[in-house]
């Protein structure tokens, strides 16, 4: 790196000075204790609520689990009702899916992401607390329902049009809908930050090619959350509009297709499976190398693999779909996608083993753990070919062998490696060991319990027993394997048990590890003993994958405080900020500290989502103003604050500014990721145009008028003026122009909802009813959607108004208005968009103006 | 287990797993039950006696019973399968065993880069696109074939409609299907309410029913007897007890069948008046009579079949009178009322009316 080559040498090593720094350091990062601890928002302490909580919903879904399981023990059993077993089955699917497996991969990439990149924290250490709040709150309140027999029970991909209908499926599917969109945005927020991190927060010097294994991966799988939660939150949306407001899109009567929803469920719901498993393969690529003690090798190859796993996941939907009389065409093609997602996931196998070949290994209880993930997973992976080829499929879908298929590639390829992980982190989060023996003892009980639970059930199916049924009669023969899954599913249990005993157990008489216990190569155990809240003493210059193998003394170097930010002089939470590709440290990020307001905004908005819930739109309204005022506040108190000067000395020569605005800061990426999910979901209801469009030989359905072209245009004008005047501010705004930019952002909001209103006004004139035919109800929606983020970005625009007035935003310090005008970019597509489809797109099929 | 609902042995097979199954279905009784012959295969295969092979032969809904020649195609599909897979998972596991213990062997990079090329790109790439082939041969084999009869199943819950095409007309009935051994049969697979999916896995594949449109699912049957089906898509309450019998018969005695089911009951009998008068007829139709309810199957021949429910029992009279006054008892969900305080000599009347229903 030319950057880094003529650094002038550390200062020598004061101890006067070094304790200073220490107490400095301190004084900044002390996590609160008591009661205030709620109020912590660092990585460390926020990875570690989160991992708990996760891992109390596994528990809980697991409970589910074994009662399912005794329930199917023998043939004609009355231990559940046919009404709770379905509520149970259900509800062990979806606190398994989106309470466990992607919340524990959050967990633990908040936890250790920032340590293996050397960084004090994420950049926005708030933003975790709150996404850990609203998981809390709305997985509580999910999992609660079963308590008052109130679950959803419609199976956790929720098909319609069983679940648009309120009658046969009550409370609970909008508990399933509203509950889940809203851990869906936690999910969204935890994946944006999780982005910018590995972007944006690695040390100086670390190229994108010097990065961690396990950093990549966690790349792959933001952006893979970033494009598959949304199209579901569509789905959510659509449906719920149908339970709630009788709007037609699923029910075929009324020019609606129950297909739809298997569509935006399933191309969520594929790649879902690849989000839960590649951090678990980033778990084993990280425990590997420090076990084969060498080098990971292909480093490339499992890069390259790891995205083209994302890019192949989302072109697999439709193998979910094999039995629903699509024609022979998509089922080849889709069958050949299937099977070619085993390639990539070879490769990084046969890369792992490559790596064991070359080094030499020592044993351990996580690699005990890694090779029964092995084994397991191999073995779902072999049947997940099976069951990729049609005709299979046709016997095989939804009977107990794609159960068996589905827990063997989610439990050796998830729940297996993670415990790995939690082993081989175990040190690096509590400064303690688990125990050997016990590590041992969990280990086969659960690899027996699950292999005698779940290679029977791929007979099972071969026996033609279908999944989620509550019961079944003698004659069909089930009986006696079942039991013997039944028998493997306690054991499983019992196994998981001891696990979770080594892990709380308490250790206080034990003494601490020792530093980096398992001479791994990674930075994150360059950490202390015992553990010191800002994560990394100095910052420092990386120029290798495993900087603790490959730079010397560089352990010693960071103590010693002889790199990069190894104090604290302004009495701020400091990290630095690098650049994308090269790691160019740019400038110095202040983050925000312990705060209460995130906890509020999560309890207003849990509020928010669970009244709505039982309709009490009044109250829920209510608490989205207070959502909106507490974020509104959080922002304005904790973010884009003007520095006290314009650089700072980082130490080694390296002075860096306090303050950036636009594309090279963290806030602005936040928001662009964020903006590109956001439009994903857009995308879900453009796809349900289009879809309804296919499925119908005439869309708009005879008899209906399209949206008024006149009314349209008018809108889509006015809407693009209410852009060029953000646009224009965040220009005059540049050039000290202060009151022509407060001006234009004023007026800015007028054209802005006008505009919208001639939207709603297009639809009105030509008599749309939302209730009467798809057509109507999706035109409605695309407009609802639109005018939701206007009247978003109209309050962004006062903000900004605001913080003009008040000082705080000015011609240099800005982050705030480029923010806002982003969204509004965006919000210019958007409105594009809709026009296109609404105005325009008509005139191609129907070849007429309304 | 058993023995009534297994299907009647009717000619030798050579299929696959029989030699397997002859050696389980000796203690069971199933149509598999040895003759004396291949005793060589049943030496050797004594000590495997597991209760998975025991059971993996059995039971009236099993894949690879060899009913059906869908079934049978699939079938030659999932051996080699389960075989490769077992062998490459072996290997793979062997592999990383012998590197785990490996010490430090070295090798350069470019050995360890044709390891990764060979192992996992050029293998699996080629087994792939073996099995891809293989496995779309198999579908255009199997799908839409052209079929000598047609038959349509409509999905209720927590019940089938069926509908024959007769040599006058339609014919209807309800959770049972006959079929003739040997011809292809198309059934067009509809639902007025909820997605259910149609699934008799010892015939073939299953399809889904899904409202607003009509899927197809064409079944060759080979091997006469009464065979299990099930709705395998989660379709609300009473799914799991949503299933029906599919019976396959020589096609003379199918045609004899067919024309006998297609005309109206010949019952009578004081049970008739019982059944109008506590409303039966508001739901369940018998044709010839006043009953004509759409809602509910048809039982112009109900004592015909042989089950009721949907599947779940048996039809006698103690199945039957138990159905009539507790049908949630037995079937949680199900849509029809019980009548708990019909007088025994009432119900009695009722059920000697239904079950002459032939």
């Amino acid at each position: 790196m030319t950057a880094f080559q003529d650094l002038p040498p550390p200062p020598d090593y004061d101890e006067a000075r070094d304790r200073a720094q220490r107490e400095r350091l301190m004084a900044v990062w002390h996590t609160p204790t008591g009661w205030r601890k709620f109020s912590a928002v660092n990585n460390e302490i926020v990875g570690r609520w989160y991992a708990l909580t996760a891992f109390g919903f596994f528990v809980f879904a697991g409970i589910l689990a074994l009662m399912i399981r005794t329930q199917l023990a023998v043939p004609d059993n009355d231990f559940l009702s046919m009404e709770l077993y379905n509520q149970v089955f259900t509800m062990h699917g979806t606190v398994m899916m989106f309470l466990f497996a992607v919340p524990i991969f959050e967990a633990v990439a908040i936890m250790v992401l920032p340590e293996i990149l050397g960084a004090r924290d994420l950049p926005f250490p708030r933003l975790s607390a709150f996404g850990f709040w609203c998981f809390l709150i709305g997985g509580v309140f999910v999992c609660g329902s079963i308590l008052f027999g109130a679950a959803p029970a419609g199976g956790w991909f929720m098909y319609t049009p069983l679940s648009s209908d309120p009658e046969q499926t009550g409370i609970g599917t909008d508990i399933w809908l509203l509950g889940l969109s809203f851990i869906e945005v936690a999910s969204i927020a935890a994946a944006v930050e999780l982005i910018v991190g590995v972007l944006k927060s690695r040390p100086p010097g670390m190229r994108l090619n010097l990065m961690p294994l396990y950093c990549w991966y966690v790349l792959v799988v933001g952006g893979m959350i970033l494009f598959a939660f949304p199209p579901l939150i569509a789905g959510d949306l659509l449906l719920e509009m149908e339970r709630a407001f009788d709007w037609a899109f699923f029910d075929t009567e009324r020019g609606g297709d129950p297909l739809l929803w298997q569509h935006l469920f399933w191309i969520f719901g594929h790649p879902e499976v690849y989000i839960i498993f590649l951090p678990s393969v980033a778990l084993v690529a990280t425990i590997l190398p420090t076990f084969a003690r060498r080098p990971m090798v292909g480093y490339s190859w499992i890069v390259l693999s790891a995205v083209g796993i994302a890019f192949l996941s989302f072109g697999l939907w439709v193998h979910h779909m094999f039995t629903t009389g699509l024609p022979n065409i998509s089922l080849s093609f889709f069958s050949a996608a299937s099977e070619a997602v085993a390639l990539p996931t070879g490769i990084q196998i046969f890369c792992f083993l490559a790596t064991l070949l070359m080094g030499r290994s020592v044993g351990s209880v996580p690699m005990l753990f890694t090779g029964g993930a092995l084994a397991i997973f191999v073995f779902g992976g072999l049947t997940g070919v099976m069951v990729a080829l049609v005709p299979f499929d046709w016997q095989a879908h939804d009977s107990y062998f794609v159960v068996a298929h589905l827990h063997y590639t989610l439990i050796g390829g998830m729940l297996f490696p993670l415990m790995a992980g939690i082993w081989y982190w175990y040190p690096f989060a509590t400064d303690k060991t688990m125990s050997e023996r016990l590590g041992r003892w969990s280990f086969w009980m659960m690899f027996a319990g699950f292999n005698i639970a779940f290679l029977p059930m791929h007979w099972t199916g071969v026996m033609g027993m279908p999944r989620r049924i509550w019961t079944y009669a003698a004659d069909t023969g089930w009986g006696p394997i079942n039991m013997v899954s039944t028998v493997g599913a306690f054991l499983f249990a019992a196994g998981f048990a001891v696990f979770a005993w080594d892990v709380l157990r308490p250790k206080r008489n034990q003494p601490p590890t020792r530093r980096n216990p398992w001479d791994a190569g990674t930075m994150e155990w360059a950490k202390e003993v015992p553990d010191k809240p800002w994560g990394c003493r100095s910052i420092p210059l990386i120029t290798t994958r495993y900087p603790l193998w490959e730079q010397e003394d560089i352990v010693g170097q960071i103590d010693r405080g002889e790199w990069f930010l190894p104090d604290a002089q302004e009495g701020k939470r400091e990290m630095i900020v690098t650049d994308i590709l090269d790691g160019r440290p740019i400038f110095v990020q202040r983050v925000s500290g312990p705060t209460y307001k995130t906890l509020l905004a999560a309890m207003f908005l849990g509020a928010c989502f669970i009244l709505a819930t039982f309709k009490l739109w009044l109250a829920a309204v209510l608490c989205g103003a207070g959502f909106t005022a507490t974020i509104l506040w959080w922002l304005w108190t904790a973010t884009a604050r003007i520095p006290e000067k314009e650089e700072k000395d980082c130490g080694r020569g390296l002075r860096l500014p306090v303050y950036m605005s636009g594309n090279a800061s963290v806030g602005w990426w936040a928001m662009f990721i964020t903006m590109v999910g956001d439009m994903t979901a857009f995308f879900g209801l453009v796809f349900a145009y289009f879809f309804f469009w296919t499925v119908h030989p005439e869309f708009p359905p005879e008899g209906t008028r399209s949206p008024a072209f006149s009314w349209l245009t008018l809108g889509m004008v006015l809407l693009v003026a209410a852009w060029v005047l953000v646009a224009g501010a965040r220009r005059w705004n540049g050039q000290a122009k202060t009151g022509r930019a407060r001006a234009a952002l004023a007026l800015a909001g007028l054209p802005a909802l006008s505009g919208l209103g001639a939207l709603a006004q297009a639809c009105l004139v030509s008599g749309l009813d939302p209730t009467r035919h798809a057509f109507d109800a999706t035109c409605w929606v695309l407009v609802l959607w639109l005018g939701a983020h206007l009247l978003a970005g109209f309050v962004m625009l006062g903000y900004c108004v605001a913080r003009s007035w008040a000082g705080i935003l000015t011609p240099r310090y800005d982050a705030d208005l480029r923010n806002s005008a982003l969204y509004w970019d965006f919000m210019l597509a958007t409105s594009l968009l809709v026009y296109a489809l609404l105005a325009l797109f008509p005139l191609l099929s129907e070849g007429g103006v309304a | 287990m058993s023995r009534r609902t297994f299907p009647q042995r009717e000619e030798r097979h050579d299929d696959t797993l029989a030699f397997i199954c002859r050696f389980t279905d000796r203690r069971t009784g199933g149509p598999y039950a040895p003759r004396g012959r291949h005793a060589i295969f049943r030496l050797k295969l004594a000590p495997l006696s597991a209760t998975l092979l025991l059971a993996g032969c059995s039971g009236p809904h099993n894949w690879l019973s060899g009913a059906g020649r869908e079934a049978m195609r699939i079938e030659a599909l999932f051996w080699p399968l389960l075989i490769g897979a077992g062998l490459i998972w072996t290997a793979v596991m062997t592999l990383a065993v012998v590197a785990y213990r490996t010490a430090e062997k070295g090798g350069t990079e470019r050995q360890v880069r044709a390891y990764v090329v060979w192992g996992g790109v050029v293998f699996p790439a080629v087994v792939l696109t073996g099995l891809l082939a293989t496995g779309l041969l198999t579908l255009r084999g199997i799908a839409a074939q052209p079929a000598a009869h047609t038959v349509a199943v409509d999905g209720e819950q927590w019940w089938w409609r069926v509908r024959y095409e007769g040599p006058e007309g339609p014919v209807v009935s309800a959770n049972e299907i006959r079929l003739p051994r040997g011809e292809t049969v198309r059934f067009e697979l509809t639902s007025d309410d909820v997605i259910h999916s149609f699934w008799a896995p010892a015939i073939g594949g299953k399809m889904d029913l899904i409202p607003g449109r009509t899927t197809q699912l064409t079944l060759t049957p080979e091997k006469t007897g009464s065979w299990g089906g099930i709705c395998a898509e989660f379709c609300g309450s009473a799914h799991a007890q949503m299933l029906f019998r599919l019976v396959v018969m020589e096609p003379e005695a199918y045609a004899r069948w067919l024309a006998d089911e297609a005309r109206p009951a010949q019952a009578t009998g004081p049970g008739l008046e019982v059944f109008l008068d506590e409303g039966c007829g508001a739901c369940h139709s018998i044709r010839g009579t006043k009953a004509q309810g759409p809602v509910g199957p048809d039982l112009t021949h109900f004592a015909g079949r042989e089950t009721l429910g949907a599947g779940i029992r048996p039809v006698s009279r103690t199945a039957l009178r138990n159905w009539i006054r507790y049908p949630e008892a037995i079937k949680p969900g199900v849509r029809m009322p019980g009548y708990p305080d019909m007088p025994d000599a009432r119900l009695d009347r009722l059920v000697d009316y239904l079950m002459a229903l032939k």
